[in-house]
């Protein structure tokens, strides 16, 4: 199948792209992994303008369906191999679909980081989980452990303490990096007792009785012990840029692994153009709103490349 | 024809022979309802040769206990009744084609 675009990742900033470039007129099809990307994991979104409270899924089972009802489709595909010869991009998909397109916009997000620890793997289902939306009432009246110090921990224990009934959040950092908002729940939470801070400490390995999960181990000691009893670890400490598609064609990254791009979305591959959380730019924010806001940027550099003349100023109302 | 629904009451019954995929998943889970999809998809692909099966652990706590599901979604696979395989979290449309096809040989 050809197409003007190709846009690889099913998240917001994918999404958004084909919203944008369907009424550019440019012909798409997004190809994702999964279902609305990370986000699809937040209980709550409530920094969404227009929505003060939705949870993930149901925020992009919306947005899907206007990408479907502006004429696009999405398809559950995961892309095997990204090509480009001469001026055309071939997208293979794992059943071994094939596509092209002049253009492709990339926005396949961020793999979820692990801790990488003894007992960590091994307890995975037993007590280790990646998903506080999914898991969180399973630990009704347990004491927990929550890694991580950003939005997705914070959010994550307020999640967290409608079932649990104690919540240690351990984080590497000396104080919380998430919203104020998230912050200042979390720390009313601790006031009353649900929760306590463990700042400055690393955990080294995952403690298992009966092959459940029974507690952890930390590198510094915490109330006279380097072991803290618990019945379950949540890891949220966030993503690396999924950038293994593009990494065959030469596309410039930088330290972290983020792909680089300028300001109109472009990646170092002309005609390739890039998206969310896996771009340089998503260091200053993470966030459903910015993920769109570039996927937009990225449609319209994608008509300029395509058509060789500046998108038109879409103001979204006829006249 | 989407999976079928399996309560404590036809569990046994209905999995005791042949290969069953049963998903375990809560209508709170956001990557359950991301596979959710995907299962129904199998449940047409494997019609005639497996059972293809959610249980909502909401609903039927007493299953998700007695297969000590701690975190979903979780796939486990039977093969006349008896645990062959098991996956946690959401890993994809192939994954489970595999085990389904392991286990069918």
């Amino acid at each position: 199948m050809d197409y003007d675009v190709i846009i690889i990742g099913s998240g917001p900033a994918g999404c958004a792209a084909s919203i944008y470039a369907s009424r550019y007129g440019l012909s798409n099809i997004v190809i994702g992994k999964t279902q609305g990307g990370t986000i699809s994991y937040a209980h709550n979104v409530e920094n969404y303008p227009g929505s003060n409270g939705i949870s993930g899924v149901d925020l992009m089972i919306t947005v899907e369906k206007h990408v479907k009802d502006l004429g696009s489709q999405i398809i559950y595909d995961p892309v095997n191999k990204l090509e480009k010869v001469q001026d055309q991009f071939m997208v293979t998909t794992s059943s071994g679909k094939q596509f092209q397109s002049r253009a492709v916009i990339i926005a396949t997000g961020t793999e979820r980081k692990k801790l990488n620890i003894p007992g960590e793997q091994e307890l995975v289902g037993k007590g280790v989980t990646y998903c506080v939306t999914c898991d969180a009432p399973f630990y009704k009246d347990k004491t927990v452990v929550l890694v991580g110090g950003g939005d997705a921990a914070c959010s994550g224990a307020v999640h967290l303490s409608q079932f649990a009934k104690k919540i240690y959040l351990v984080y590497r950092g000396s104080s919380l990096r998430a919203e104020p908002t998230w912050v200042s729940q979390w720390q009313e939470l601790a006031s009353a007792g649900k929760g306590e801070e463990i700042f400055n400490t690393n955990i080294t390995k995952i403690i298992s009785e009966k092959d459940k999960v029974a507690g952890v181990e930390l590198d510094k000691e915490f109330n006279g012990s380097k072991n803290l009893a618990c019945e379950g670890v949540f890891i949220e400490i966030g993503g690396v840029p999924g950038t293994e598609l593009i990494r065959p064609l030469g596309v410039k990254d930088d330290d972290s692994g983020h792909v680089v791009v300028n300001q109109y979305m472009e990646t170092s591959l002309p005609g390739l153009f890039a998206a969310g959380d896996m771009t340089d730019q998503s260091k200053v924010m993470k966030q459903v709103i910015t993920a769109m806001a570039w996927g937009a940027i990225a449609a319209s550099s994608a008509y300029k490349y395509i058509k060789g003349s500046q998108a038109p100023q879409l103001i979204g109302v006829a006249r | 024809m989407s999976a079928i629904h399996l309560t404590k009451a036809d569990f046994d019954q209905k999995t005791e022979k042949g290969v069953t995929l049963v998903d375990f998943w809560a209508p709170w889970c956001g990557p359950c309802r991301m596979a959710g999809p995907v299962i129904d998809n199998l449940a047409v692909q494997f019609q005639n040769k497996a059972l293809v099966a959610k249980v909502n652990v909401d609903e039927q706590g007493e299953l998700a206990e007695k297969f000590g599901v701690m975190s979903i979604p979780t796939v486990v696979i039977l093969k006349d009744g008896q645990e062959v395989e098991r996956t946690t979290g959401f890993v994809g449309e192939d994954a489970y084609k595999e085990f389904l096809e392991k286990h069918l040989k």
